[in-house]
C-alpha cells in the first residue's frame, strides 16, 4: 500500500505541473485577450502592451511558469489583476466555506445514500425501484437549477430559510447551519442518487456471492453477514463513489456557491473568471487540484483497509 | 490443439475470420422503447431549435414592453419575460447553442478517445504507457475549474469551452475503450485477421471497434447529458454568449433575478434541460442493458412478498399432500417427500425439480448424481432453505429431523445452520470471504457455536484446522483466501462446516474445482471425518468415480427427476435406468471394472 501512496505522490508532480501551466500556455494562444478583458474593449493597443508588460505576460512562457512556481513554493500565488489582493490570502479565507459545503453534502449523501441503497437491496421490490427513480432525478436535475427552485419555495414563498449569504460558524452556529441547509441539499442530490444506486448494486452483488451462502449455511448470524461481511466487501465500490461525490461536489460548488452567494472558492472562481482575473482562477484550480490529490491518497488508504489484496501491493 | 493449429483452422474457413455479428447491438438498442422515445425526444428538440423561425412568429430578441412578465396564454404559450419577449421563442432559439455545444464536446470526445483508446489497448507497450499516464493526469484535473481558466482567457467562447470539456472527458473514455480493447484483442479472430495479413489499421477499425462499440455508445450518451448540463451551467454563470441572444443558461439567470415575483420563468428552461439530460442518460442505460442482454439484474419482487408467496405455497403443499414428519425414533436425518422446485424468470415459472423423494440416514453418505442441469444442486439448496430469491419450492416436503424446512422462515433456520446442517461449497475460493483472514472467519463461527471466549476461541479454531489436516494451522489462520492454494482453501471450507459439529453435511461438488491429486486427498479426508463423527453426508456430484469411492447410496437425477435410487454396489452391478447405464459407460475409470460387490474405481482407490 505504501507503494501505491508513493505512486500517487509521484503522479502529483506532473498533475501540478500541468495545472500551473494551463493558463500560461493558453495566454500564449490568445495574446492580448487577458489585458483586453481587464481594460475593456475600448482599450488602445498601447495600453494593452503596457498592462501586459506590467503583469509579466510578455515574458516567454517558461519564464512566467518558473516565476509562478517559485512563488507557489514560497506560499505566494500572485496578486489579483483586479484589486491587487494577495490570491493566497483571499483563497485561504474562502477555503473553509467550500470545505464545509462540500464536506457536509458528501457526508449527508453518503449516510442517506448508503442507507437507502442497503435497504433497497435487502427489501427489493418497490424499495429497490425507488433507487432507480432517485437516480433518474439526480441525473436529470441540474444542481444550480434545483438550488433556485428550492430558494423559490423555501426562502421566497415559505420564508423558512435564508435565500442567500453566509455566517461564520464561530460567530453564530445557528445562522451558519440555516444558511447551509439549502446549498447542502442542492449539492447533495446528485451524489446521493449515485451513492444509493451503487450501494444497492454492490450489496446485491455481494449477497449473491457463494461465500455469503456458505457462511450462512455454516451458521454465521444474519447480522454479522450484512454488517461485517457484505459491508466490507461492498465497501470498496461504495468508498470509490463517495470519493467521486466529493470531487464532483467540489467542482459543482462553482455553481451552487454562486446561486447562494456563499463566499467560497467556487463563487470566487466564477466571478474572477468573468472579470478576467487569471491569478485568482488559477489559484482556485491549484487549490482544487491539491484537494483532489489528498482525497485520492485518503481513498487509497481506505482501499488498503478494506481489501487485503490492495494492502499487499 | 495448439494455438497455431487453431489459427490455421480458422484461416481455412474464411467465415471465422470475420468478427462475430454485432449489428445485433444496434438492433437490441433500438428494440427498447425507452431508447426510441429518448432519441426521438432529443431529435425533436434539435429540429425544433433550428426550425424555430418556422415554428414561432416571435423574434427571440425583440422587446415588447407592453407585455412583460405574462403568464402562459394562448398568445404566448409559455408566457413572456422581463422585456416582453416570448418565452417559447427564446426557448426554441436558445436550444441552438446548447446542441452545438453538446455536439462539439461529443465530436472532440469521440475523435480523441476512440483512436487513442484503441491504440493503447491494442499495441500496449510504450503507446499504452504514454496514453494511460496522460489520461491519469487529465483525470485528476478539476474539470469545471479548468473550463473557468479557459473562459477567463477566451472570454465568452462557448466553442472553446466545449472543445476543452470534450478533451478533459476523453481521459475517462480512453480508459474504458482501452480496457474493452485489451479484452477483445486476445480473441481468436483477431489472431486470424493478423495472420491473414490485414493491416493494423483495418484490424483496429474493422474488427475491434465494432466489438467495443457498446461501451463507447454508453459513455457518449452519458457524456452528452453531462455536457449539456455544463453548457447550461456555464451560460448561467454568464460565461457564454452575452445577452440578448437567448441561451437556456441565460434564461435561468434572468429568471433567478425575478425569483421573488415570477418564479414561473425558471420552469421552461430548467425542465427542458432536465428532460434532455434525462433522455441522454436513458439512452446510456438502454445501451448498457442492450449490451448485457440476458443477464439482467433487476431487483424483482420485494423480499417480503416472496416470503409470503413461499408460505402460501407451503400451506397449499401441506393441504394437497400432508407431509409425514420423521419418526424421531428412527435414524432418518433428512426426508425429502415429493419436492418440486420452480424458478421464476421474467414472471414465468418453470419447474426444475419434479417431485423428488429420498432419505438420508445417520452416518450414511448419499450421492446425488447427475449431469449439470439435472437439478441436483437446486435440490441440495432447497434442503438448506437457501434457494436464490427467484426459486420456490412449489410442492412436497423436506424434513430435517423435527423441522419442516419448507415452512421454515429465516429465523427458524438460525439454530439449524452450522450446528445441525452445514455445507461445503463447490468453489473453495469463492466459499471464503476474501476480505477477512481465515482465522477471523472461523473464530466467529467458533464463538457462535461453542460460546467460547478469549484465547479459547483461537485455540479451538487452530484445533479444527488441524483436524482437516492442514499442516500449519497458525499460518493458515493468518492468511486471506487468495493466499491459499485450492486444496488448502477446500480444507478450510470443510473446517468451517465442521465447527458446529453438524448432523448432516451437504457437499456440493467439493472436489470438482481441484487438481486430480488434491481431489483424492480431499475425498479421503471427507470419508475419514464422516466415519469419525458419524455424520450424514449428502454428496452432490456428477462424477460416478467419486460416488463409487465415498458413497453408500446413490440417487440419480436426470432433467429434474429422480430416475434411480439404489445402494452404490447395486447401482454399479445392476443399473436399471438407461440414463444410469449411460453415465456408467461414460465414466472411463469404471468401464473396465470387474463386476464385484465393492465397486471401487482403480484410479482413485486409496482406501
Amino acid at each position: 500500500m505504501l507503494k501505491l501512496i508513493l505512486y500517487r505522490l509521484v503522479m502529483a508532480i506532473p498533475i501540478l505541473v500541468v495545472v500551473t501551466m494551463i493558463a500560461i500556455i493558453l495566454i500564449g494562444f490568445a495574446p492580448g485577450n487577458a489585458a483586453f478583458t481587464i481594460l475593456g474593449s475600448s482599450a488602445t493597443l498601447e495600453q494593452v502592451h503596457e498592462l501586459e508588460h506590467k503583469l509579466g505576460l510578455d515574458l516567454p512562457w517558461y519564464e512566467q511558469w518558473l516565476r509562478y512556481i517559485g512563488g507557489v513554493l514560497s506560499g505566494d500565488l500572485g496578486t489579483s489583476y483586479i484589486n491587487g489582493a494577495k490570491v493566497a490570502d483571499v483563497l485561504g479565507q474562502r477555503l473553509p466555506v467550500t470545505l464545509w459545503l462540500v464536506g457536509l453534502s458528501t457526508i449527508g449523501s453518503a449516510v442517506l445514500g448508503v442507507g437507502l441503497g442497503t435497504l433497497s437491496a435487502i427489501r427489493q421490490g418497490a424499495w429497490g425501484r425507488v433507487v432507480d427513480v432517485v437516480a433518474m432525478l439526480g441525473l436529470a436535475i441540474p444542481g444550480f437549477w434545483l438550488a433556485l427552485a428550492l430558494v423559490s419555495v423555501f426562502a421566497v414563498d415559505l420564508h423558512w430559510l435564508p435565500a442567500i449569504g453566509y455566517t461564520d460558524l464561530f460567530k453564530n452556529p445557528g445562522q451558519w447551519m440555516l444558511h447551509l441547509i439549502l446549498p447542502v441539499i442542492s449539492l447533495s442530490l446528485a451524489g446521493f442518487s449515485v451513492i444509493a444506486k451503487t450501494t444497492r448494486d454492490a450489496v446485491l452483488d455481494v449477497r449473491s456471492r457463494d461465500f455469503i451462502r456458505t457462511l450462512r449455511a455454516n451458521g454465521m448470524s444474519r447480522g454479522s453477514l450484512l454488517f461485517k461481511h457484505v459491508s466490507k466487501n461492498a465497501g470498496v465500490n461504495i468508498i470509490t463513489v463517495i470519493s467521486l461525490t466529493f470531487i464532483t461536489g467540489l467542482t459543482a460548488s462553482v455553481f451552487i456557491e454562486t446561486v447562494f452567494s456563499l463566499p467560497g472558492l467556487g463563487s470566487q472562481a466564477s466571478t474572477s473568471s468573468l472579470a478576467g482575473d487569471i491569478p485568482m482562477v488559477e489559484g482556485v484550480a491549484l487549490y482544487f487540484t491539491v484537494i483532489v490529490i489528498i482525497v485520492n491518497v485518503v481513498i487509497d488508504i481506505a482501499y488498503g483497509l478494506l481489501n487485503p489484496k490492495v494492502r499487499a501491493a | 490443439m495448439t494455438k497455431t493449429d487453431v489459427v490455421r483452422t480458422i484461416r481455412r474457413s474464411k467465415a471465422a475470420a470475420r468478427p462475430p455479428r454485432h449489428a445485433g447491438f444496434w438492433r437490441r438498442l433500438l428494440r427498447r422503447p425507452v431508447a426510441i422515445v429518448s432519441i426521438a425526444f432529443i431529435a425533436l428538440d434539435v429540429i425544433a431549435s433550428y426550425a424555430a423561425p418556422l415554428l414561432t412568429p416571435y423574434d427571440p430578441v425583440k422587446q415588447d414592453l407592453k407585455v412583460v412578465l405574462q403568464m402562459p396564454s394562448p398568445i404566448h404559450w409559455l408566457g413572456t419575460d422581463t422585456y416582453g419577449r416570448d418565452e417559447l421563442s427564446r426557448l426554441l432559439y436558445g436550444g441552438q447553442q446548447s446542441f452545438e455545444g453538446v455536439l462539439i464536446a461529443l465530436v472532440v470526445l469521440a475523435v480523441v478517445s476512440i483512436p487513442l483508446g484503441l491504440a493503447a489497448g491494442y499495441f500496449r507497450g510504450w503507446v499504452d504507457f504514454v496514453v494511460s499516464k496522460i489520461s491519469e493526469i487529465v483525470l485528476a484535473l478539476p474539470n469545471i475549474i479548468i473550463l473557468l481558466v479557459v473562459l477567463t482567457i477566451f472570454t465568452g467562447s462557448m466553442t472553446v469551452a466545449m472543445v476543452t470539456f470534450g478533451l478533459l472527458g476523453s481521459a475517462g473514455l480512453i480508459r474504458v475503450i482501452r480496457g474493452a480493447t485489451i479484452a477483445v484483442r486476445e480473441e481468436l479472430y483477431v489472431d486470424a485477421a493478423r495472420v491473414s495479413g490485414l493491416g493494423e489499421g483495418i484490424i483496429l477499425f474493422r474488427h475491434i471497434l465494432p466489438r467495443v462499440l457498446g461501451p463507447i455508445i454508453v459513455q457518449l450518451s452519458l457524456f452528452g447529458g453531462i455536457a449539456l448540463g455544463v453548457q447550461v451551467g456555464l451560460a448561467y454563470l454568464g460565461l457564454g454568449t452575452p445577452p440578448p441572444w437567448p441561451t437556456w443558461g441565460l434564461m435561468i439567470q434572468e429568471a433567478a433575478g425575478k425569483i421573488l415575483t415570477n418564479p414561473w420563468l425558471l420552469v421552461p428552461p430548467g425542465v427542458l434541460t432536465g428532460l434532455l439530460i434525462l433522455a441522454f442518460g436513458l439512452i446510456g442505460d438502454a445501451a448498457r442493458d442492450a449490451m448485457a442482454e440476458g443477464q439482467s439484474r433487476n431487483v424483482g419482487k420485494s423480499t417480503r412478498k416472496l416470503d409470503r408467496e413461499r408460505l402460501e405455497l407451503a400451506a397449499a403443499a401441506e393441504l394437497a399432500a400432508p407431509g409425514r414428519p420423521i419418526d424421531l425414533d428412527t435414524d432418518v436425518v433428512l426426508s425429502v417427500q415429493g419436492m418440486s422446485v420452480q424458478f421464476e424468470v421474467d414472471g414465468e415459472r418453470s419447474t426444475v425439480v419434479h417431485e423428488a423423494s429420498f432419505e438420508v440416514r445417520r452416518g450414511e453418505t448419499v450421492a446425488l448424481v447427475g449431469e449439470s442441469g439435472s437439478g441436483k444442486t437446486v435440490s441440495s439448496l432447497s434442503v438448506l432453505n437457501l434457494l436464490p430469491a427467484n426459486g420456490f419450492i412449489s410442492a412436497g416436503h423436506a424434513y430435517f429431523r423435527e423441522v419442516d424446512i419448507l415452512t421454515a422462515r429465516p429465523h427458524d433456520m438460525d439454530p439449524i445452520y452450522g450446528k445441525r446442517i452445514a455445507m461445503i461449497s463447490q468453489e473453495p475460493m469463492a466459499g471464503l470471504d476474501p476480505a477477512y483472514r481465515i482465522g477471523n472467519q472461523l473464530d466467529e463461527l467458533v464463538r457462535r457455536h461453542h460460546g467460547l471466549k478469549g484465547a479459547e476461541v483461537r485455540e479451538r479454531t487452530l484445533r479444527i484446522l488441524a483436524d482437516v489436516r492442514l499442516p500449519d494451522p497458525e499460518a493458515v489462520a493468518a492468511r486471506y483466501a487468495h493466499e491459499l492454494s485450492g486444496g488448502m482453501a477446500q480444507r478450510v471450507v470443510i473446517a468451517m462446516a465442521l465447527v458446529g459439529e453438524p448432523e448432516l453435511l451437504l457437499a456440493d461438488e467439493p472436489t470438482t474445482a481441484l487438481d486430480v491429486t488434491v481431489q483424492a486427498e480431499i475425498l479421503d479426508l471427507l470419508r475419514d471425518l464422516q466415519r469419525e463423527r458419524e455424520m450424514a453426508v449428502l454428496f452432490v456430484t456428477h462424477d460416478l468415480g467419486v460416488v463409487a469411492d465415498v458413497c453408500d447410496r446413490a440417487v440419480v437425477m436426470q432433467q429434474g427427476r429422480i430416475v434411480e435410487s439404489a445402494s452404490v454396489a447395486d447401482l454399479f452391478a445392476r443399473p436399471r435406468h438407461p440414463y444410469t447405464k449411460a453415465l456408467i459407460a461414460a465414466t472411463p475409470s469404471l468401464v473396465q471394472l470387474p463386476d464385484r460387490g465393492d465397486a471401487v474405481p482403480a484410479e482413485s482407490s486409496q482406501a
